[in-house]
């Protein structure tokens, strides 16, 4: 078959290139408008001058200077920005480990312990389906279970536990971190359980007839096969994590700061290069985390 | 392959885990159903609809029932648009063509940058673009764009635009993963027997993938129908019913808002409900050596 199309000649195939390409461009239009054009336009806007009701064209570095105003010289001092960065990074790095160990004993568990296909669909529906369900309303669920009479408290009280209600249950960093476990585990289950499907169940029996313990099969097959998982999963729950402005206010109860949140306060004073500023700062430090993390596993397996 | 104790461990492990995912969405379900006089915590006090009827009432100022007529049309939509587009996409992305690689990383990077900085650039793009429509307006003495003319934000441009971004590229993944494990040789075989592009397409391609694409429609629809920070900054004057939602957690302090959340919940049940119902008839129809099939072939 590819032989009788290769004999059609060049000019057939370049019309087939072409239709390829022009099915691809309603496709290509939206993602062009509505992802490109407006990236390239944060990245221009954050070098635009602004007053209290227009932004002005400009090439300055106003906004980025004021993000950093004095940070430096205020060291060892943490300036707001630095303070709100290192709080953002915290978040991220914990809701990482955490998401990643549950991320990968579910994953285990689906791949290498449920013994039939049916089950192991029914199982994974159940996982994915709260993924098609409301944030915010998954989120405001657990004001009844830790709220101050809620459940837990109320628990923890009757068993005399504590006398008066924990109050750093609901609207804390506790509650935002485990808003984001609850909110993102799922994006680490998905990939890492793909990649397990994708191993080779002769290897894993070789080595146990080889004699490796299951520590051993573990360590030095079955992680290392799963990283393309672990890393698609990793650079999910780390950008979500890094730029949300919703979860953190609403489970931190307005309280906690977040990258986020200054773009989106800024937006609604209308000082769209300042938020254009801060945005670009976001997507390279979120680029450098991705790329340092990239690099950590690459090293660690070189050695 | 592990030891009976790992085995056990990981089968506890996720159990937890699933308990953990429902535990609390079910309490909040149990409790829209509260009585009148209780609160938002456990115990309840007695059982009734009380709020639910609050709920048909309103919620103090906002237009609960016009948000969410707004989310259920442009969670259509953009259901629709990622159905096709992403079809017509991963055709194209079976071969290599100009563009290819260039709009797959874009694609993928659509997925991974921070939802705010996209609501901030569609918000950007917009505002430009109706700053460009008032001097132009001004300009050539246009009166309705000099006295009328607001924005050319909305739902429907920038808040569909906004959301596309978020639902496109998994479109595009699960096309992906379909053609990939598609098996060429149904598409040499319609050919063979004198079937052109549009007919090989309609009768043997789509009848094989439909069922994923009924998985496209499901992701589209419900990413969609929750979707909240790209629209946040991007969606114009009126909201859809997820960011209403977020502005009514700090205002609202009585069971309404569970009842609004259980029924948000139950919309989003009903639709995976009626895709997997779709998925399985199409399943089965795919699967049957059907004598219609052979005949049309």
């Amino acid at each position: 078959m590819k032989v009788a199309a290769d004999s059609f000649g060049g000019i057939m195939i370049d019309v087939k290139k072409h239709s390829a390409a022009l099915l691809s461009l309603p496709f290509a239009l939206v993602i062009f408008g509505f992802f490109v054009v407006p990236l390239c336009l944060v990245i221009m806007v954050s070098f635009w001058d602004y007053n209290s009701y227009s932004i002005i064209p400009d090439f300055i570095f106003t906004n980025y200077h004021d993000i950093f105003y004095g940070c430096v010289k205020s060291l060892p001092d943490l300036c707001t920005s630095f303070a709100t960065y290192l709080s953002s990074l915290k978040f991220v790095f914990i809701t990482w480990v955490i998401t990643l160990i549950i991320g990968f004993l579910v994953a285990l568990f689906l791949c290498f312990c449920v013994h039939s296909l049916q089950m192991q669909i029914v199982l994974f529906l159940l996982c994915t389906i709260p993924f098609w369900t409301s944030n915010v309303i998954r989120m405001i669920s657990w004001i009844p279970l830790l709220g101050r009479n809620g459940l837990v408290n109320s628990t923890m009280q009757n068993i005399g536990l504590t006398d008066s209600p924990v109050e750093w249950l609901l609207y804390s960093e506790f509650s935002v971190i485990l808003a984001f476990v609850h909110l993102y585990a799922l994006f680490m289950v998905v990939p890492i359980f793909n990649s397990m499907l994708r191993i080779d169940r002769s290897l894993i029996e070789a080595a146990h007839d080889a004699g490796a313990s299951s520590l051993q099969t573990l360590t030095s097959i079955i992680i290392p096969l799963s990283r393309p998982g672990i890393i698609i999963g990793s650079i999910f729950v780390i950008t979500i994590v890094m730029g949300d402005f919703i979860t953190i206010g609403v489970m931190g109860g307005q309280q906690i700061p977040s990258v986020g949140k200054i773009i989106n306060v800024e937006m609604t004073y209308l000082q769209f290069p300042a938020a254009a500023a801060n945005a670009v700062i976001l997507i390279i430090t979120t680029l450098m985390i991705i790329f340092a993390m990239t690099k950590l596993v690459d090293i660690r397996k070189e050695l | 392959m592990f030891g009976r104790g790992f085995t056990l461990s990981l089968s506890v492990f996720f159990t937890l885990f699933i308990v953990f995912l429902y535990g609390p969405t079910v309490s909040i379900l149990v409790l829209s159903f509260q009585g009148p006089n209780g609160g938002l915590t456990f115990p309840m006090r007695g059982f009734s609809t009380f709020w639910f009827e609050s709920l048909f009432d309103g919620v103090g100022v906002i237009d609960i029932w016009g948000a969410f007529g707004r989310s259920i049309r442009l969670g259509l939509v953009v259901m629709v648009l990622t159905v096709i587009l992403s079809l017509m996409a991963g055709l194209a992305f079976r071969k290599r063509f100009l563009i290819s690689s260039f709009l797959f990383y874009a694609t993928i990077s659509s997925l991974i940058v921070p939802s705010i900085v996209i609501s901030l650039g569609v918000a950007l793009e917009f505002r430009i673009i109706d700053d460009a429509i008032k001097v132009f307006g001004d300009n050539m003495g246009i009166q309705w764009v000099v006295d009328d003319f607001r924005t050319t934000m909305g739902l429907f441009s920038s808040g569909l635009g906004a959301q596309l971004t978020w639902t496109l590229p998994f479109g595009l993944l699960i096309m992906f993963a379909v053609f990939n494990r598609f098996d060429p040789s149904y598409e040499e075989a319609a050919r063979d027997l004198g079937a052109g592009p549009w007919q090989t397409f309609r009768e043997a391609v789509l009848p094989i993938i439909a069922p994923s694409l009924i998985g496209v429609a499901l992701f589209g629809f419900t990413l969609s129908y929750d979707e909240l920070a790209r629209s946040s900054q991007a969606i114009g004057g009126l909201n859809t019913l997820p960011l209403e939602l977020r502005g009514l957690t700090t205002t609202v302090t009585d069971p309404t808002i569970y009842a609004l959340g259980t029924l948000t919940t139950a919309v989003s049940f009903l639709a995976i409900s009626i895709f997997l119902i779709l998925f399985a008839l199409l399943r089965r129809r795919t699967n049957k050596p059907s004598s219609s099939k052979r005949s049309t072939l």
